[in-house]
């Protein structure tokens, strides 16, 4: 920082608090006018039903015309659709069979042939043998495991028909992500116009469009992949659009020097340069695949997810947890396969050898293993489909832990519980809920222009307004309440959390364990355990989102610190910091944005979880969303969604600006 | 590749065909809808094993009870094997008038739904079952959120039970909790019923929790359609809904133009019928025995070979 800066800084810091404060208080005093003189302007207090727009409506009207009238010339908007679902259904079909069902073959009227899925162990050793390319042995350990488990645990023939499904959906997801990355880096234009739709993509509820898609694209296991395709591939185009335009000038500008054409240039300089990147996308789309599967087995995709909804609804705990796992399981097997391959220094150009052998050795290996364990499987049963009575489960061990804990220490939880409900949730909540309306619209505005002016006051404020003019203003501020409170916890609870991590090595490597299960453990898992313990209602639902929204918080918080320049500790070491002079001094203040970021991330992931928290009775715009879907009506649904999409983009809005300025402020931008 | 397929000729097919009489009209499959509770499971397979001792092709989709009405008016779906008077008369009623869905008949299952207790509370509240008794006992029923109310834990929102408009009608002081789904409902209750703590819930039959759990229904004033449709009627001369909830037939219901395209399935399902007390028992095996659904279908399908030939009987 020079001189002029750090004036700069110090008048920055010295002046506009105190106005701010100033207008900050007239604001809360106005709020406090409101609501004391209610009965002058009732309608500012709590906004008046006669006001509402009806969009709802006009939505559902606009997705009926979709289906039922809109006519493309040749054929009409669904036909199109359900062309396309009946395409997906082909390499869906083949996965399946392939993994999972096996294929019938029907030869004429009477005769069919039958050929039998590939056995566990020769999915096994492949996969294995993948592992092995990817990362080496420690790896193909590692994923091996990961299938050893899903083969003794007897959850193999559901997590095959996931794995087809997944197998299917993310290749689509990638491809379709980089076609429109691509497009987003090659016209400003379509850049504007994408980016505020990925921003929907990632915070509408997957509930609120699974209605249209189910009518446009029939129930079943194809609709449950569009649904999939769509929350998992926004990743993938960001990404792409990043990695494209961190490539290097000087790299593009010798592609051109040689005389490459632009499609040329494109494929082969910018896309494998940008690989890196990539390929961090295309682990965002499998574990975001991954996310969806218990939602997808709602609407028809079977598996592991309907392994997990099932058992649980017969209370079944441990049956549940164990089909849980193998998700998670699933998920780790491929993240850390994706990963291996990005993390792969880039082949060199070889001469191709003549010989397919020489030329695909791990090809001819897999299909070797294929050819062999198929072959062994057809004489010896147990080689082919894992025999019944060598699989183990741990299910009544689960259900017995949570019948003991919840004899012997109901009392002590429920006095917690009680506590917390009466001194924190229920005084937030009325709080929030005699706030009146007009006053939050105003004050979001107002932190958008203190943080980033006119134009990001005008953003926040109009989509608070939305919640208020469609009608959803209580079921809003009730989210806000539940998340609100929920983030709050998860930061107390996983910022120390990442700060321990961050300066413990072999702490950080337990955390790492536990942050990545937690993110891909379904939350219907502990979602029942909880309501065994702490009834229906709120308090079952803010530990859900606590545990699940945990992650980001100890993850941001511990890449935070770590990536504090060496530089400045070494500073803070000179100057004679003591270890905890440096945490509160150095690291913590800059680490700060990083840690907001996080926290971000908590308040995303806090809002995902809003529909489920409906699973378990809450009574916010998840319900709302919820209900929609049961009672198939599109534009309740949307719209609901809409408003927690937007509750997502205000605070991610606000944050990141205040995180863009502190980065300035210390110079680190 | 061809050596490493294992083949297996499959000629059973044709021969089922035809010792039932009937070729199938139609090859294409015939999709059930199951949804997420054990009783519907069970009763969609064993019409699935029927069906396919027929000689048709059967696929089971999973689907929401009450969104599948939009699958089986536009034929992607095409039975639903139970849809209940007590919570989805009035979605089935809608999608009737659109001449797109048929109904089917009736099941012959009878659906009891109602506030329930375990037997101990009656130690506390020994005026149960009569509603009457409820509000001396709101307390014994309270917990620190609703006290001095007591609490009732009512089904998801979805379900249309009208409790909270119960509640108001009979002036009961308990606040109406919705479970967000089936399964936190019995998950509250299994924890209750460990613990002998209060717990007054809904719970509805067929299904396992009353066979596990001892417990009985609360009597209110009895169901009519007057109740529900003119507040004049009942106790409370103002408001609609001063009575229990009704207890109700199980139907099936299916796409309309299946019938012409599979008529004998269709006449099939229109004659299946079978009782509480054997669906009960189903599903007891398999939600607390955990037995596997299809060998209790299976071994339904083999002992009760006279039951199941007549339904298939098509003229």
């Amino acid at each position: 920082m020079d001189a002029a800066t750090v004036a700069d800084g110090v008048r920055g810091q010295r002046r506009p608090i105190p106005i701010w404060l100033v207008i900050w208080a007239v604001a809360l005093l106005l709020t406090a006018a409101l609501y004391l003189f209610q009965q002058l302007w009732p309608w500012a207090v709590t906004y008046p039903e006669a006001w509402t727009v009806p969009l709802r409506f006009w939505v559902s009207d606009f997705m009926k015309w979709l289906i039922n009238s809109f006519d493309l010339g040749l054929f009409t908007f669904k036909e199109f659709t359900r062309s396309i679902a009946w395409l997906l259904q082909w390499p869906l079909d083949f996965a399946g069979g392939l993994l999972a069902s096996g294929f019938k073959l029907a030869w004429g009227e009477e005769a069919e042939w039958f050929i039998p899925r590939l056995s566990w162990l020769a999915v096994t050793a492949v996969v294995i043998l993948i592992g092995y390319q990817s990362g080496g042995i420690r790896l193909a350990l590692l994923v091996g495991g990961c299938f050893l488990y899903l083969v003794i645990f007897g959850q193999w023939d559901s997590a095959m028909v996931t794995l087809s499904s997944i197998v299917i959906a993310v290749p689509i997801g990638v491809v379709l992500g980089v076609f429109i990355g691509i497009l987003g880096f090659r016209s400003r234009r379509a850049e504007r116009l994408i980016v505020p739709i990925l921003d929907l993509m990632q915070t509408v509820p997957v509930f609120a469009y699974l209605v249209p898609v189910l009518f446009l694209f029939g129930f079943g296991p194809v609709a449950a992949m569009v649904a999939t395709i769509i929350y998992a591939t926004p990743p993938m185009v960001r990404c792409a659009m990043l990695s494209l335009k961190q490539v290097p000038t000087e790299i593009v500008e010798f592609g051109q020097m040689v005389g490459c054409s632009r499609r040329q240039l494109l494929w082969k300089i910018q896309i494998p340069s940008a690989r890196p990147t990539l390929m961090v996308g295309v682990n965002q789309v499998i574990m975001l695949s991954l996310n969806m599967v218990i939602i997808a087995s709602m609407i028809g995709a079977g598996g592991l997810g309907f392994d997990v909804l099932s058992s649980l609804k017969r209370l079944r705990i441990g049956e549940g947890i164990e089909a849980g796992v193998a998700i998670t399981v699933l998920a780790i097997a491929l993240d850390r396969i994706s990963q291996g391959f990005a993390n792969r220094p880039p082949s060199e150009q070889r001469d191709r050898p003549d010989s397919f052998i020489a030329r695909y050795p791990y090809t001819t290996i897999a299909l070797g293993i294929v050819i062999i364990t198929s072959l062994a499987g057809t004489f010896i049963e147990g080689l082919h489909t894992f025999p019944e009575r060598l699989q183990v489960t741990t299910g009544t061990w689960w259900n017995d832990l949570v019948s003991w804990i919840n004899i012997n220490f109901f009392d002590e939880l429920e006095a917690i519980k009680t506590w917390l409900l009466l001194n924190v949730l229920i005084p937030v909540k009325r709080f929030l809920l005699v706030l009146p309306w007009l006053a939050v619209v105003g004050m979001v505005g107002l932190a958008g222009y203190q943080l980033g002016g006119w134009r990001l006051a005008l953003f926040t404020g109009s989509l608070a307004l939305f919640m208020a003019v469609t009608g959803n203003w209580e079921k809003s501020m009730i989210s806000v309440y539940l998340c609100g409170i929920s983030v709050i916890i998860a930061a107390l609870i996983g910022i120390p959390i990442g700060i321990y991590s961050a300066r413990h090595e072999r702490a950080h490597r337990v955390v790492q364990v536990v942050v990545d299960t937690l993110q891909t453990l379904p939350s219907f898992v502990y979602l029942i355990p909880v309501v065994m313990l702490f009834r229906v209602g709120d308090f079952s639902a803010m530990i859900a989102v606590v545990a699940y929204a945990l992650a980001p918080a100890i993850r941001y918080t511990d890449h935070g610190i770590r990536q504090i320049p060496p530089s400045l500790v070494e500073a803070g070491k000179a100057f004679g910091c003591s270890r905890r002079q440096m945490l509160w001094k150095v690291q913590l203040p800059i680490a700060l944005p990083e840690i907001m970021l996080g926290i971000n991330q908590v308040i995303m992931m806090a809002l995902a979880m809003l529909v489920i928290t409906a699973l378990v009775g809450t009574r916010d715009l998840g319900q709302e969303v919820y209900i929609a879907l049961t009672k198939a009506d599109t534009g309740r649904g949307i719209v609901a969604g809409l408003c927690v999409a937007f509750i997502a983009m205000i605070s991610d809005r606000l944050i990141s600006a205040w995180a863009q300025r502190k980065k300035k402020e210390f110079g680190l931008a | 590749m061809k050596a490493y397929c294992r083949s297996v000729f499959l000629a059973a097919l044709l021969a089922s065909g035809t010792a039932l009489g009937a070729a199938p009209e139609s090859k294409d499959p015939i999709k059930l809808t199951i949804h997420d509770w054990t009783g519907q499971y069970i009763t969609t397979h064993i019409m699935g094993r029927v069906l396919e001792e027929m000689g048709y092709n059967v696929e089971y989709q999973q689907a929401d009870y009450i969104a599948q009405f939009a699958g089986l008016e536009s034929g992607d779906l095409h039975v639903a094997m139970e849809m209940w008077e007590t919570t989805g008369k009035q979605a089935m009623d809608e999608s009737l008038k659109t001449g797109k869905t048929v109904d089917l008949g009736e099941t012959g299952m009878k659906a009891i739904e109602e506030w329930w207790y375990p037997l101990y509370m009656k130690e506390k509240c020994p005026g149960l079952p009569d509603w009457k008794a409820l509000n001396d006992c709101a307390e014994a029923f309270s917990t620190p959120e609703t006290h001095p109310k007591g609490r009732y834990l009512g089904g998801p929102v979805t379900w249309a039970g009208f409790d909270d408009e119960r509640a108001e009608a009979l002036g009961l002081d308990y606040e109406v909790v919705h479970a967000g789904t089936d399964a936190a409902l019995f998950a509250e209750i299994q924890s209750a019923y460990e613990r002998k703590a209060p717990i007054l819930a809904w719970v509805y039959t067929p299904h396992w929790a009353p066979i596990k759990f001892k417990g009985e229904w609360v009597e209110f004033p009895r169901y009519s359609e007057e109740c529900y449709n003119d507040p004049k009627w009942g106790m409370n001369t103002e408001k609609a809904y001063d009575c229990g909830k009704p207890r109700g037939w199980i139907k099936k219901v299916g796409w309309k133009d299946g019938e012409a395209k599979w008529p004998c399935a269709y006449q099939a399902v229109r004659n299946f019928t079978i009782s509480n007390q054997a669906m009960g028992e189903m599903v007891g095996e398999v939600d607390l025995d955990g037995k596997k659904v299809d060998d209790v279908v299976e071994n339904w399908i083999k002992n009760n070979e006279d039951t199941w030939t007549k339904w298939t009987q098509c003229s």
